[in-house]
């Protein structure tokens, strides 16, 4: 099945010895000029490529405060060696997270520091070179930028703010990464990562409402680019047509549906993902970001609220307003952006969604945080609400719901192993190795309380999880959407009730 | 005046100086650097009193720490928590009158040179025995660690062993912050003690010990959290807009 071996379940989960060099080969397809150009950056490895790199490395230093204050503030304590699934996957000591950090580090020593500049070998600084270019080309496509790292850092260093500096640099030099490049390309030629454009969209989402009244005897609406709609959804590419994504949009539908809320999708803004942040880089994200801006002036909408998907409500909720505001143009009565969960929660409260759990009794469910709603972003009103909200949304919806080990949920999350732009078939083993840590704590409620589906609110968890889950001796269908199990409970209003409810309920 | 303390008053002034300016550039250079995006790990407070809040828990219980590894924590605060305490007791060398609450942690102190001590062997040992940190390990994290405990074992001798006149030392403390030079005594233990102070002070500035300075700067902990009720824009960041 794979040419390369598939991580063993750990009896205890101990922290693994360390091998040096195991992860080295693991390296993303580079971009061609025609993804790079688009983006504005060289097409191919420029002559000058280590001034140039030192240059821009010297830009960020002066524009991030992150980037200078990680670097210098690392005391090499070794707390966070054993905190990324990609060491405990790999046990490759360059993907702990100060191992990754150091790649960089030992350039910026060498360049900017007094210390690094006069004694290089006493504080381990070196010359930036070929293999060292090589190096950070390789290790910072193994981080998925989820943040566990920071976490547990004494001075929350947070690695993902160096891989993102690092990546910018890549770019600066013409050595970006072909998925996250081509991708972004997309979004400004068609307005998705996936390439949809808009007839496709349009077809797919009248599929959708032709099978939602062939299911429920009810007319769900799902409406593109429709101005004057209350609400405009921004959501990932993939829920419009991967399994299980879609089946959250199908629940998104009917969630609005019975809010008697009129929304939109958008054609020009069909993405709720941001590359540009996996690739570090202000001017592209803001202009991805920008389309959703454009889209809801364009509507005249007056609020927008953001479908299932991990890294996009990052940016959506700590991003958006920075890069694409002031929104003073929409309702003052909402935040801007909402999360979709945000907004099922408040009508489940109000008591407006007519749920019967029994309908999901076929599944026993766990929750996967996804790494950037947890540690980089927030629902409701206080702090946490990123952990309670999707919670109380799937108990609201199904009977049976087990957590799993308190170190792999809340923000000691995993990540699933294909964030930050590394959900690419070319980084395959990589992605099935980062997977080892959820995919024990998954087996442990498997085993304990017969969880049979994990429910999650990210589109690189689902398309992850449902690729690499075969790995572990799971199935692909055991991922699914939080909507989709709320759609499977909601019973809209005149909807006619099936036989197999009766039946179902009587288990209870 | 004698040639060792003529030196030492020159070691003193210039590492004075070194690190005054050198930590007070880099903090200027922190405060300056903007933080374009709001990147607090989450969850975070959404008050400012909230993060005062989280970043005391950080600084005084080295909180983020304790999650993460028992061990690093009780070494890393054992240490720090003495070397507070050695240093306010040092307060007493730079003062005519001292303070009642420095005579009274005097006793604490002293004693706390062994936390010092414990604290400094045990990360060493960590440094040598882990893989992990034996990897992360550079020349110079373990002579930071050397420097360290030299400190506090040339103190220790001073304390528990071979008095030094201290009379004399805090006179020649005194000197300088009058700027009037005074002798200072000269038996091994207390030259070698000096002498590693100033080398501490003098690399402070340019070594890992800029941690900390820098916790307090770093954005994912010292932001607030309210991305969406408070738009958050860097100058650099507004010049794109126009």
């Amino acid at each position: 099945m794979a040419d390369f071996d598939v991580p063993k379940f750990r009896e205890i989960p101990i922290i693994p010895k360390l091998e040096e060099g195991t992860m080295e080969h693991s390296k993303p397809y580079v971009a061609k000029a025609d993804f790079q150009q688009p983006l504005g950056y060289p097409g191919e490895l420029v002559d000058n490529w280590k001034e140039v790199a030192i240059d821009k490395m010297g830009e960020l230093l002066g524009k991030y405060r992150s980037f200078q204050v990680f670097l210098d503030a690392c005391v090499k304590c070794g707390a966070c060696t054993d905190k990324c699934h990609y060491y405990l996957g790999t046990t490759d000591p360059k993907n702990m997270p100060v191992g990754r950090q150091d790649l960089l580090r030992k350039v910026y020593r060498r360049y900017f520091t007094f210390a690094g500049k006069y004694f290089p070998k006493l504080v381990g600084a070196e010359d930036l070179s070929e293999e060292v270019l090589d190096d950070w080309y390789s290790y910072f496509h193994q981080c998925s930028q989820c943040r566990r790292c920071s976490v547990f850092c004494p001075y929350g260093i947070d690695t993902a703010e160096i891989s993102m500096a690092a990546r910018e640099i890549m770019d600066a030099v013409g050595k970006g990464q072909k998925y996250c490049n081509e991708i972004i390309g997309k979004v400004f030629k068609v307005g998705n990562n996936l390439g949809l454009p808009q007839p496709a969209l349009e077809n797919t989402l009248e599929g959708i409402e032709e099978d939602v009244e062939d299911d429920t005897g009810v007319k769900v609406r799902y409406p593109l680019d429709e101005k004057g709609a209350e609400v405009l959804l921004v959501t990932p590419s993939a829920d419009f047509f991967a399994e299980p994504h879609v089946d959250g949009l199908i629940g998104y539908g009917k969630v609005f549906h019975e809010a008697g809320i009129s929304w939109t999708l958008s054609s020009h803004a069909s993405e709720a993902a941001n590359f540009g942040m996996f690739i570090g880089s202000y001017e592209n994200m803001r202009r991805v970001s920008m389309r959703i801006r454009e889209a809801a002036l364009d509507l005249g909408v007056k609020r927008i609220i953001f479908g299932e998907c991990g890294h996009a409500w990052r940016v959506a909720y700590s991003f958006l307003n920075t890069l694409a505001g002031p929104f003073d143009f929409l309702d003052p009565n909402y935040p801007v952006p909402q999360h979709i969960c945000e907004f099922t929660h408040d009508l489940i409260k109000q008591g407006k969604l007519n749920l019967d759990k029994s309908r999901n009794d076929d599944m026993s469910l766990t929750y996967h945080d996804s790494c950037n709603v947890s540690r980089a972003s927030r629902m409701g009103d206080t702090p946490g609400g990123q952990f309670s909200i999707p919670r109380d949304i799937i108990r609201a919806s199904c009977n049976n719901f087990y957590d799993m080990s308190a170190d792999t949920i809340y923000d000691s999350t995993y990540c699933c192993g294909g964030g930050g732009g590394l959900l690419t078939d070319d980084l395959m083993e990589l992605r099935v190795k980062g997977a080892l840590p959820r995919m024990e704590a998954l087996k442990k409620v498997v085993d304990e309380h017969g969880v049979t589906h994990m429910a999650a609110i990210c589109a690189i968890c689902k398309s992850q999880f449902a690729k690499v889950m075969p790995y572990y001796g799971f199935t692909l269908d055991q991922i699914v959407s939080v909507h989709q199990l709320v759609s499977n409970a909601l019973i809209l209003t005149g909807q006619k009730s099936d036989d197999d409810d009766d039946d179902a309920s009587d288990e209870d | 005046m004698s040639f060792v303390s003529i030196a030492y008053t020159a070691l003193f002034y210039a590492a004075a100086i070194v690190f005054l300016v050198g930590v007070g550039a880099r903090i200027y250079r922190y405060a300056r650097t903007p933080a374009p995006l709001k990147i607090p790990t989450t969850p975070a407070p959404t008050t400012t009193g909230g993060v005062v809040l989280r970043m005391f828990r950080e600084v005084v219980f080295f909180q983020s720490l304790f999650r993460s590894n028992k061990w690093i924590w009780l070494f890393g605060w054992i240490f720090h928590f003495s070397l507070l305490l050695v240093l306010l007791r040092h307060i007493r060398y730079f003062q005519d009158q001292i303070w009642l609450w420095v005579s009274l942690i005097q006793p604490f102190g002293k004693y706390a040179a062994f936390g010092m001590v414990i604290g400094l062997l045990g990360l060493w040992a960590r440094r040598v025995l882990v893989d992990r940190v034996r990897y992360i390990s550079a020349p110079s994290d373990h002579l930071m660690l050397a420097l360290l405990l030299g400190i506090g074992l040339s103190g220790m001798m001073m304390t528990f062993v071979s008095h030094t006149d201290i009379v004399s030392v805090k006179a020649f403390f005194l000197g300088m912050i009058r700027f009037s030079p005074q002798e200072l005594p000269t038996d091994p233990a207390l030259l070698i003690h000096l002498f590693l102070v100033a080398l501490l002070l003098i690399v402070f500035p340019i070594s890992k010990l800029l941690h900390a300075p820098g916790v307090f700067f770093s954005p994912t902990r010292n932001q607030v959290d309210n991305p969406r009720e408070k738009r958050h824009l860097a100058p650099w960041a507004a010049e794109l807009e126009k």
